[in-house]
């Protein structure tokens, strides 16, 4: 009999068998995205660091015995009698992957990821379609780079790290492998260069119908876009300003709070959007200086003596803006297009971007419809 | 761990190990090692140290972490079935937990060494398990990761079927008979005066293959003859598509999961055991002063805590540790009527419990010693789903025992055999699986049999019962279909 401590730490075994497993969730991801994408509880997660991905194809399947129909043993306090309820599905059709023993019920593995590892799987290739190298380059960032190692330096940028590993170095020379008794020799220095990065500026007008006609499932897909766009623009861009304006007859420019949760009633003039979209245009962002990037989401339920005004000015934007998206969401009987749509559809420029959404499962085509790379896109100024 | 308490740590282990003797204990000699809480997990997830690299491995520890981190679960030990065994203690434990996980598993260590099922278990595993590892690894390099992996997905996915009892058998033997039979060696088995007896058998065997033969005529000989539960056994000799290297893998996952087959049939004894010895090797350490008065109540405390019954399971450290007790209070203290009518004498508690541990398996000790006392006491049941509530929905002693027995069968997982190896005249594969109540998962059979194909490499299928009918499940490469088969 013996009793031993020994190093561990270069073990990796364990590590690197669960970096597979990570792996093989990003691939399971990365097919999936459409229903991830829509997923109720990532969109309604706001604010989260990590949301859990229901995902089918990491479970490890086997002949095994239909839980749902197998009877398990278990324990009381001694008082249980037959018909005691001791557990609850949790809700139907999302169950959690339980401890084991403890939740027998039907489960689908359920990954843990962070909300920045998905968005860099959902916009993996997408970006700001046809930005333009601009005349006032607003967004000229100065990022710090760190871009050496030097022995001298401030205090302020010792770099710790590195610091430790000569010290344990200098000292496993002497045959004591650790970290004590730091001297002068030992400290490491970052060596940082400011860096500026030329940006093209660039606006995103998210214009969202709220009438009365917007019901749960168009607000939910109108939602779940704009959530997606603007984490998209926040991901990939350093500094995109970001209009929002929501509208039935009349429209308003109202903050992003209040643009995701907010909901109205009443008719629809659609016209009323866009005409503010231009006027805010005309005061702030002059299109010589600016990218500009109108969407605008509705369910295409328009008065109809709009729609020919609605057309002229969807022109006059275009004129001014890079692309022009509308995003038309029709569910069950109304899946034939509106008369709205049918009235852009004699808009034939190419920056004007339509999609029609009836599904969830759409709303990830529709965002790569809008931010798909374009072959023939101007170069940005980056 | 500083070096003086890893030097008071050898010390207690030291006492613990001759207490455990006293107490007639014979364990394996032990080594217990102190590994950081990040090994001990990954050993624990792995079920071996250095056993080979798979994703799913990756998975299990990922888990076992992040319940760790999030203080959810933690593991006190982990031991191994070798001779000598090892047993790995956590690092950040403190001198008393330690003490107290090493009394445990000399519990373990003597059950591996003496109990009955666990005589063919290789007693050098972790030597093996890694000289696996390196195979794989080899063939990782020479195929390829991902194909190697795609494999594994396959192999582990039917895992479990494979015929612990062909060592009872005598696997060798069987396979020396079938090409006897098949006139491909000559008897060369040593002579004996009962070689006559043998060889009344042998004819009486040749009379019936005879027989069986003419009812067949004109069809194709039945292949396998007899159904077969080792279906890994199966694909190993008769898959018409594999590589060498791969029918080596299906051989390296075979033989590792027999290598646990026991520990999974003795859960509930092997528990029990460590559980009744742990508790009386540290309170017999208090009693002679080794631990602090503070020391023992916190003993008490982890012992409780250890031993705490679950409301959805069955927690198998209680549950056999309550067990065992009972059997030596009653074989302590016998009725008048089990005196007469047994025979049985007072005080034979201890030699009864070290008999049982011995002889028995998980099945065995609960249907013979599960008794309708200890269900009650207990306060066991068998609950179902009903809607979305999982409800209690049996009481009675007899059939709760009978459930957690029936649960236990074939250590809980569903018992198929390769029904025949040329179904149709096709070489597609047949397996049926042996209902005795419980339907199975319709959506991982489908998923499961999309595998065995991935291994057979024609169309395969699997019977079973859903619903009180019979069905056929098949998979052809292609797609996944279902058949109701006539009664």
């Amino acid at each position: 009999m013996s009793v031993s401590q020994h190093d561990w730490s270069l073990h990796r075994k364990g590590q690197i068998d669960q970096e597979r497993h990570k792996e093989k969730i990003r691939e399971a991801i990365k097919k999936n995205l459409q229903e991830i994408v829509s997923e109720e509880s990532i969109i309604l997660s706001d604010g989260k660091k990590t949301v859990r991905v229901p995902i089918r194809s990491l479970e490890e399947y086997r002949f095994r015995y239909d839980p749902g129909r197998q009877a398990h043993a278990g324990q009381g306090d001694g008082k249980s009698r037959v018909g005691d309820v001791i557990a609850q599905e949790p809700r139907a059709g999302r169950g959690k992957k339980g401890e084991a023993g403890k939740d027998p019920g039907y489960d689908y593995y359920e990954a843990e990821i962070s909300m920045e590892e998905l968005s860099e799987l959902i916009f993996e290739d997408l970006e700001l379609p046809n930005l333009e190298q601009k005349r006032q380059q607003e967004l000229q960032t100065d990022a710090v780079r760190f871009t050496d190692i030097r022995k001298h330096g401030p205090l302020t940028n010792l770099d710790k790290k590195r610091t430790i590993l000569e010290n344990m170095k200098r000292n496993a020379t002497k045959g004591e492998p650790r970290f004590k008794d730091i001297k002068n020799e030992d400290l490491r220095f970052k060596v940082w260069e400011p860096t500026i990065r030329y940006e093209s500026n660039a606006v995103v007008i998210a214009m969202m119908d709220v009438s009365g006609s917007m019901g749960e499932f168009e607000k939910y897909i109108a939602r779940s876009f704009y959530f997606w766009m603007v984490r998209f623009l926040r991901t990939k861009y350093n500094n995109v300003h970001i209009v929002f304006i929501s509208h039935h007859t009349e429209a308003k420019e109202v903050t992003e709070e209040e643009f995701f949760h907010k909901g109205e009633s009443g008719g629809t003039q659609v016209s009323s959007a866009y005409e503010l979209a231009l006027q805010i245009i005309k005061e702030r962002f002059n299109p010589h200086d600016w990218n500009i990037y109108p969407f605008h989401f509705s369910d295409g339920d328009n008065l109809p003596w709009d729609n020919d005004r609605c057309v002229q000015l969807v022109q006059q934007l275009i004129e001014l803006c890079n692309i022009f998206g509308y995003g038309e969401i029709r569910e069950g009987h109304y899946r034939s297009p509106s008369t709205l749509m049918s009235a852009y559809s004699r808009i034939t420029d190419k920056k004007f971007v339509a999609v029609t959404i009836s599904d969830k499962k759409e709303v990830y085509p529709a965002l790569r419809k809008f931010f798909a790379r374009r072959g023939d896109a101007v170069p940005a100024g980056r | 761990m500083a070096d003086s308490d890893l030097e008071r740590l050898r010390d207690r282990i030291g006492y613990a190990w001759e207490i455990a003797h006293e107490f007639g204990l014979d364990p394996f000699p032990t080594h217990f090692e102190l590994v950081p809480a990040t090994i001990m997990y990954e050993f624990a997830s792995y079920s071996l140290p250095g056993r080979f690299s798979h994703w799913t491995h990756g998975k299990a520890y990922y888990r076992q972490k992040m319940l760790y981190d999030l203080g959810l679960s933690k593991i006190y030990e982990m031991v191994v079935n070798t001779n000598p065994s090892y047993a790995f203690l956590m690092e950040m434990n403190d001198l008393l937990q330690n003490t107290f996980v090493a009394a445990h598993v000399f519990g373990h260590t003597d059950f591996f060494k003496n109990n009955v099922y666990f005589q063919h278990t290789s007693r050098r595993m972790i030597e093996r398990a890694s000289l696996n590892a390196e195979r794989i690894a080899k063939y990782e390099f020479d195929h390829g990761k991902l194909e190697v992996e795609h494999f594994l997905d396959a192999v582990l996915s039917i895992q479990e079927h494979v015929d612990y009892h062909l060592f009872l058998k005598g696997e060798d033997e069987a396979e020396e008979e079938e090409q006897l039979r098949r006139g491909e060696v000559s008897r060369t088995r040593p002579s004996t005066e009962y070689d006559d007896l043998w060889e009344l058998d042998h004819e009486e065997k040749e009379r019936r293959a005879e027989e069986e033969r003419e009812r067949r005529r004109g069809r194709p000989p039945k292949f396998p003859e007899k159904p077969q539960k080792d279906l890994l056994l199966f694909l190993i000799r008769h898959s018409p598509i594999l590589e060498p290297w791969q029918r080596d893998v299906i051989e390296i996952v075979r033989q590792e999961f027999l290598y646990f087959v026991p520990q999974m049939q003795t859960k509930v004894m092997n528990e029990g055991w460590a559980s009744i010895w742990h508790s009386r090797i540290m309170r017999e350490m208090a009693d002679r002063g080794m631990l602090s008065d503070a020391e023992a109540v916190e003993f008490a405390r982890m012992h409780a805590s250890v031993l705490s019954p679950s409301r959805t399971s069955l927690n198998p450290y209680y549950l056999g540790y309550k067990i065992f007790e009972d059997i030596e209070r009653r074989w302590d203290n016998p009725t008048r009527e089990e005196q007469e009518r047994l025979g049985r004498k007072p005080g034979m508690g201890r030699q009864k419990i070290f008999e049982v541990r011995e002889l028995d398996n998980d099945v065995s000790f609960l249907r013979n010693y599960l008794t309708k006392e200890l269900v009650e006491e207990l306060d066991l049941y068998l609950y179902k789903k009903e809607g979305d509530e999982w409800v209690i929905v049996e009481k009675n002693w007899e059939k709760v025992r009978d459930g957690i027995v029936a649960s236990m069968t074939n250590f809980g997982f569903p018992y198929i055999v390769v029904d025949d190896g040329d179904y149709r005249g096709n070489r597609e594969l047949y397996l049926r699986h042996l209902h005795e109540g419980q339907d199975l998962d319709m959506v991982y059979a489908e998923k499961t049999l999309q595998y065995v194909h991935q291994l057979w490499g024609r169309p395969v299928h699997l019977e079973t019962v859903y619903d009180g009918k019979r069905i056929l499940l098949s998979y052809d490469g292609e797609r996944n279909s279902k058949t109701t088969l006539e009664r």
